[in-house]
């Protein structure tokens, strides 16, 4: 079992976690945060396996793993 | 204690270490290359430090550094070496923290030569750095001074948490007079001095509570909070102005046909020729402003009486100090001036002269 | 479930001012974990340079100096030098290091001074809007090199490890870059070995962090990884320059 998260607040839509995953299992959300940007989320938490690919490359610190 | 015989950069760096100075940053120029010479020797008899940057603008940093960790600290240099610190003092003075400074002061503009001159009155009265701050600047007339200022500039500069500058010039730092020292400091009372801005400076953290984040920084990138920390600093410096004015009054008296104003080594020309020209029947009296900031504004116009015929101001510039006086005086009555400039010191001789012409 | 990656304790709860994919948020996070699991938090503060990361004093969760443009290696002395106690580091980028304080950090690097310093280098000056930085490559259009960088003109870009790796002094001196998850966990290490000699006051530690600047690049985040590994890391290698603590 494995799960990422991100704080909406703290995400600025960069895409570098989109990019890093290599699941592929995180993309931009259609909802937007306070600040406008479309923040990323996870879109299949069954597929995470907690790699921190997408943590490492967070320049926001967004990202939360667990496992 | 005994008096010693001492040349005024040596002395103020002794009565610095006194005054519990544990870190000096300096680079040398002439004429103050002893002070920072005498500070290479005997700071590490203390366990001191003593750094020789690699440039003027890089030790006030490094001043900026240590007064920011709460910790007594100083520099000094010459007139090319100062206009080097401008940037590092408007920053210090921003971040409300305490540092002295020496200014032993010789002819400018640029390289200027190594003789003794007070061309840096401007500098260090009206800015000389950018934005609203204020230096607290004390003008030693003679070596004794010069090194008593060492410990007032420490206090000053702790209790407003502002830079202080000593502005002395070539002529105090090079010669030699008896100083007598103040006892040195114990160090049980340095170390409470050092630990007397723990609640604002740099220093080890704890969790929990406790827990500071002090920040040592003179940024504020929104104007309103800007605005309210520009007048803190001016609450600041209106009680420095209200209460620590110094100011000397020679042979000042209500029928003084003249008042000189000169501060530092040209007022003790001015006191020869006044001692010459009273002794010869005139009536003529010196203020001499031992803050140059603040100014003793008021304690030079209510020395104003009926008697006198006009103030004259005698300096080592083009007129400086001059402007000064002029808002002192404030009209009342004229304004007279007469300087020298390229580190040439004028003689009793000289003032007596242009005295005696007004008279 | 257990936590296995989340914000450090040494970061405030703040949101990073920087740019969307702007790698110093990156480069704060390593500090700040190393920090973290070294234990200094307590015993650790840093100096904020001028430029992007000006407020890293409120990024940390710790005492902070802000210092003048390019003076952040002397005011780190100055606080090093009254308070030896203290673990003591710069954060500053390319118009700070390599322009500006080019003789601060030559000579606090030659002191062997024991504090850290991380070098961000973007090969721009990010916060006053994309001039030319000593970094910037030949060729590279900048607002202040619009033609691109004549190096005929003004010189080729300095390569600052190599410049601080001819002094005798430094003790640890590593080039690492930001831009793939590989290179970060190298990165960690780096910063991680740097602030350990810190700790151990082994003397004068150096990191330079490849970074990029999407925003002054004109690139978005992903494309300006692409860019920064073909165009700056063939010029800025990613090498151990010194390790005394290895010999």
């Amino acid at each position: 079992m494995a799960k990422m998260t991100v704080n909406p607040e703290y995400c600025k839509g960069c895409g570098l976690c989109i990019n890093a995953c290599p699941k592929k299992i995180i993309a931009f959300s259609e909802n937007i945060n306070d600040k406008g940007y479309h923040y990323a989320e996870c879109i299949d938490q069954e597929k995470c396996i907690a790699c921190k690919m997408c943590y490492l490359t967070c320049p926001d610190v967004a990202i939360t793993v667990e496992k | 204690m005994a008096k010693i015989l001492m040349k005024g950069n040596e002395a103020v760096a002794e009565a610095a270490i006194r005054a519990g100075c544990r870190l000096y940053f300096a680079y040398p120029i002439t004429p103050q290359s002893e002070l920072i010479e005498y500070m290479a020797r005997m700071l590490p008899k203390v366990d001191g430090c003593f750094l020789q940057a690699e440039s003027e603008v890089a030790a006030i940093n490094m001043v900026y550094g240590a007064a920011g960790a709460g910790k007594r600290t100083m520099t000094s240099s010459s007139s090319p070496g100062i206009s080097l610190k401008m940037e590092g003092i408007s920053y210090i003075a921003g971040a409300n923290l305490p540092a002295v400074i020496i200014n032993v002061q010789r002819g400018g503009p640029g390289l200027g030569d190594i003789q003794p001159a007070q061309g840096d009155y401007f500098q260090a009265t009206k800015g000389g750095g950018h934005g609203d701050y204020r230096l607290i600047v004390l003008a030693p007339s003679s070596v004794q001074e010069f090194a008593d200022m060492a410990s007032l500039s420490f206090d000053l500069a702790d209790k407003y948490r502002n830079p202080v500058m000593i502005l002395s010039d070539g002529m105090l730092g090079q010669m030699m007079e008896p100083v007598e020292f103040k006892e040195p400091l114990t160090d049980a009372k340095i170390e409470e001095l050092g630990k007397q801005h723990d609640s604002w400076c740099i220093n080890p953290n704890v969790d929990g509570p406790g827990h500071h984040h002090n920040e040592i920084n003179s940024l504020e990138i929104d104007p309103n909070v800007l605005e309210q920390h520009v007048y803190e600093l001016d609450r600041k410096y209106k009680l420095i102005e209200k209460n620590e004015i110094l100011f000397e009054e020679y042979k000042v008296n209500d029928d003084n046909e003249i008042l000189c104003v000169a501060f530092g080594t040209a007022s003790r020309v001015v006191k020869s020729a006044i001692d010459e020209l009273n002794d010869e029947g005139h009536n003529i009296g010196l203020i001499r402003p031992i803050t140059v900031w603040p100014y003793p504004y008021e304690q030079i116009a209510k020395r104003i009486t009926a008697k006198t015929k006009l103030v004259h101001v005698f300096e080592l510039n083009l007129g400086q100090m001059l402007e000064d006086v002029k808002i002192a005086v404030n009209g009342k009555v004229p304004v007279e001036f007469y300087g020298k400039v390229g580190g040439i010191v004028f003689t009793p001789a000289e003032v007596k002269a242009k005295l005696l012409e007004k008279l | 479930m257990e936590v296995i990656a989340t914000r450090p304790k040494s970061l405030t709860d703040l949101q990073f001012t920087y740019c969307p994919g702007c790698l110093h948020g990156v480069a704060h996070r390593l500090v700040a974990e190393c920090i973290d699991e070294l234990g200094i938090q307590n015993t650790v503060t840093g100096v904020a340079p001028v430029g992007c990361s000006v407020f890293a004093y409120k990024f940390f969760d710790f005492d902070m100096a802000q210092a003048a443009h390019g003076r952040a290696p002397a005011v780190a002395t100055g606080i090093l030098r009254a308070r030896p106690e203290m673990q003591v580091f710069t954060y500053q980028g390319d118009g700070d290091l390599a322009a500006i304080g080019t003789a601060e950090i030559i000579h606090a690097a030659n002191r062997g001074e024991n504090m850290t310093v991380f070098f961000v280098n973007n090969a721009i000056y990010g916060m006053t809007g994309g001039q030319m930085a000593p970094t910037s490559l030949p060729g590279m259009k900048t607002t202040t090199s619009p033609y691109g960088r004549d190096t005929n003109d003004i010189g080729h870009p300095i390569q600052v490890c190599e410049l601080l790796n001819t002094l005798i002094s430094p003790y640890f001196i590593e080039r690492v870059s930001l831009l793939t998850p590989g290179d970060i966990v190298k990165a960690k290490k780096a910063v991680k070995k740097a602030l350990t000699y810190n700790k151990e006051r082994r003397g004068f530690t150096f990191v330079e962090l490849i970074s990029t600047c999407p925003t002054n690049w004109g690139m978005d985040p992903v494309e300006s990884l692409t860019w920064a590994k073909e165009n700056m890391i063939p010029f800025f290698v990613p090498q151990m320059f010194r390790d005394k603590g290895a010999e």
